[in-house]
């Protein structure tokens, strides 16, 4: 089984799936705890529309994709600056729009229809060294950013209103924030693909909310978390040959079901020795 | 204190104010020195809320003109501590009180962060906890200086915005009723607190509490789309209104429920 290790291309999926689950985990706990989940979702969905346009137009995916999911965040920053929570509905049209564009695209495009799949559900084994310095890339600027701006980061996502008062450029650091899952969902495209990259994005940053006490903290732990759960979640579907997409998911769906168990049973013994 | 030797902190004059098509506040008049204790009272809906945004610089005026230390709200933005009405936010963030009252603190008065303490973000120095460890004592709350600020109560939290808003060390302290959620005990405290911080320090702030603001506040600003202030210092509470209303305390109370 040892030999998976030294295939090139289960390499760079390993590689890729690092990389990718420390965007994801940084900027997944920066969503959560701004509540931007379903922004982000909106994000996430919308840019097929970039990945249909992209085919048919013969450019690459990845730059029709983060072309349209950038668009689509700056759209969705602009609408929702003022009243964050009244905007759900805007959000589901630009969701939906987005995927029908997308689909409209693929269906006037000649052949070519059999890859959609693997864009909605990733398809990691097809990495390639150039989608790696993407990734490689983006993690650099990601964790630039966050590391330099982490105080105004900090004060925005607690308390926009006050962190205003107080000279930070809080719609600056909020329109980041939704580009920064824009270019997050773009490059795990291949990794756990659209649909399954918003779980990615919220289910290790479940647990590490509730078991740190800084934001800081929360992102690193959600990076090491994601990265376990990809790792896992691959080497399943090496194994019992499965969309690897969705192993990773349904590996970091039972992590939460562990974590639950564990934390409930933790409670117990604690409660059992207060007595 | 004679007029003239007495700075000007917050001076409002003829502002209106409409919120889309809601017109909430009319020509708004009133002027508030430095060391003051000034207590804006109203009914619910009244806009004192939307008076502190327009002093805070959030909202703009229609209308006339807010100076705070002469000049526009923007301008003297850290001249002003501010603690908002709705402290119950976002309790499951992942924030120690020392994070929550170290938040937006522009090194004014802790120094420059050395080139080694910016690698760490998340690291405070000793200036900084010291800062937040004293303003913290202000308000009782030094003992959960490393707590998870969701995990306080209601008025333990809202003790700790009022140290936040002190951290900046303001020349103004705008409260947003901030004894909502303490109790009785606490209350006091927070009132002798803000009373001892004068006459360093001017007060403006919003309260429900008419026995709390007859005791501590000089001046009494009463909101209810319009704007009556009242003198405590020359006489007690009793406010003449421009229809020729004239209340006293119950009836002021009684007020506060009904009138809208
Ligand atoms: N963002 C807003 N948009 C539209 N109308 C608003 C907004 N905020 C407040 N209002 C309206 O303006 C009026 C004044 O509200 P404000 O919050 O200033 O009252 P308040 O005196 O602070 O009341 P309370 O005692 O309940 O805190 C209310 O009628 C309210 O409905
Ligand atoms: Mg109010």
């Amino acid at each position: 089984m040892m030999e998976i290790f030294t295939y090139d291309f289960m390499q760079n999926a390993m590689i890729a799936g690092i990389l990718v689950s420390f965007c994801a985990g940084i900027v997944g706990s920066l969503i959560v705890v701004n509540r931007m989940v379903f922004l982000a979702g909106g994000i996430a969905h919308s840019s097929y529309g970039g990945i249909g346009m992209a085919l048919y137009l013969g450019i690459p995916i990845f730059l029709g994709a983060g072309i349209f999911a950038a668009l689509s965040a700056l759209l969705i920053a602009w609408l929702t600056i003022e009243h964050r929570e009244r905007i759900d509905s805007f959000i589901g049209l630009i969701w939906a729009v987005g995927m029908a564009i997308g689909v409209l695209f693929t269906d006037i495009t000649p052949g070519y229809h059999s890859d959609l799949m693997s864009y909605l559900f990733g398809s990691i084994l097809a990495v390639s060294k150039s989608d790696l310095y993407a990734m490689a890339l983006l993690l650099a600027v990601i964790l630039l950013l966050v590391h330099r701006y982490y105080r105004e980061i900090l004060a925005v996502s607690y308390d926009s209103q006050y962190a205003s008062l107080r000279g930070i450029p809080s719609r600056l650091v909020y329109t980041m924030l939704l580009l920064g899952a824009a270019m997050t969902v773009v490059v795990s495209i291949k990794v756990v693909g659209l649909i399954l990259v918003i779980a990615l994005m919220t289910i290790p940053t479940y647990i590490a909310e509730r078991v740190t006490r800084s934001l800081y903290s929360m992102m690193i732990v959600s990076g090491i978390l994601a990265a376990i759960f990809t790792l896992c979640g691959l080497l399943a579907s090496y194994i019992f040959d499965l969309t690897s997409g969705a192993s990773i998911i349904l590996v970091s769906a039972t992590g939460l079901m562990v974590y639950f168990v564990v934390s409930a049973i933790y409670r117990r013994i604690l409660y059992s020795t207060e007595e | 204190m004679k007029e003239k030797e007495r700075t000007s902190v917050i001076k409002v004059s003829g502002v209106d104010f409409a919120y889309d098509r809601q017109k909430v506040l009319r020509n708004i008049e009133f002027e508030i020195y430095a060391g003051e204790f000034a207590a804006v009272i109203g009914p619910n809906g009244g806009g004192k809320s939307t008076l502190l945004k327009l002093l805070l610089g959030i909202l703009e005026p229609d209308a006339g003109k807010i100076e705070i230390f002469g000049s526009s709200p923007l301008e003297v933005r850290n001249e002003i501590g501010y603690v908002p009405q709705n402290v119950d936010v976002n309790t499951g963030f992942p924030i120690t009180v020392l994070d929550v009252v170290m938040m937006g603190n522009k090194n004014r008065h802790t120094g420059r962060r050395s080139l080694l303490d910016r690698m760490f973000p998340i690291r405070y120095n000793d200036i900084e906890k010291r800062c937040a460890y004293s303003t913290l004592e202000k308000v009782g709350m030094e003992s959960f200086i490393d707590r998870k600020i969701g995990e306080l109560s209601g008025g333990e939290r809202q003790r700790v915005m009022i140290a936040r808003a002190l951290c900046a060390h303001p020349g103004l302290l705008i409260l947003d009723e901030p004894t909502s959620n303490i109790d009785a005990k606490g209350q006091k405290r927070i009132y002798t607190l803000l009373e001892g911080l004068t006459p360093e320090l001017t007060i403006f702030v919003v309260s429900h509490d008419l026995s709390a603001v007859t005791s501590y506040a000089n001046k009494v600003i009463y909101v209810n789309r319009e704007s009556y202030m009242h003198d405590l210092s020359e006489k007690p509470l009793s406010i003449e209104t421009p229809e020729g209303e004239h209340f006293c305390e119950v009836e002021m109370m009684q007020m506060l429920g009904e009138r809208r």
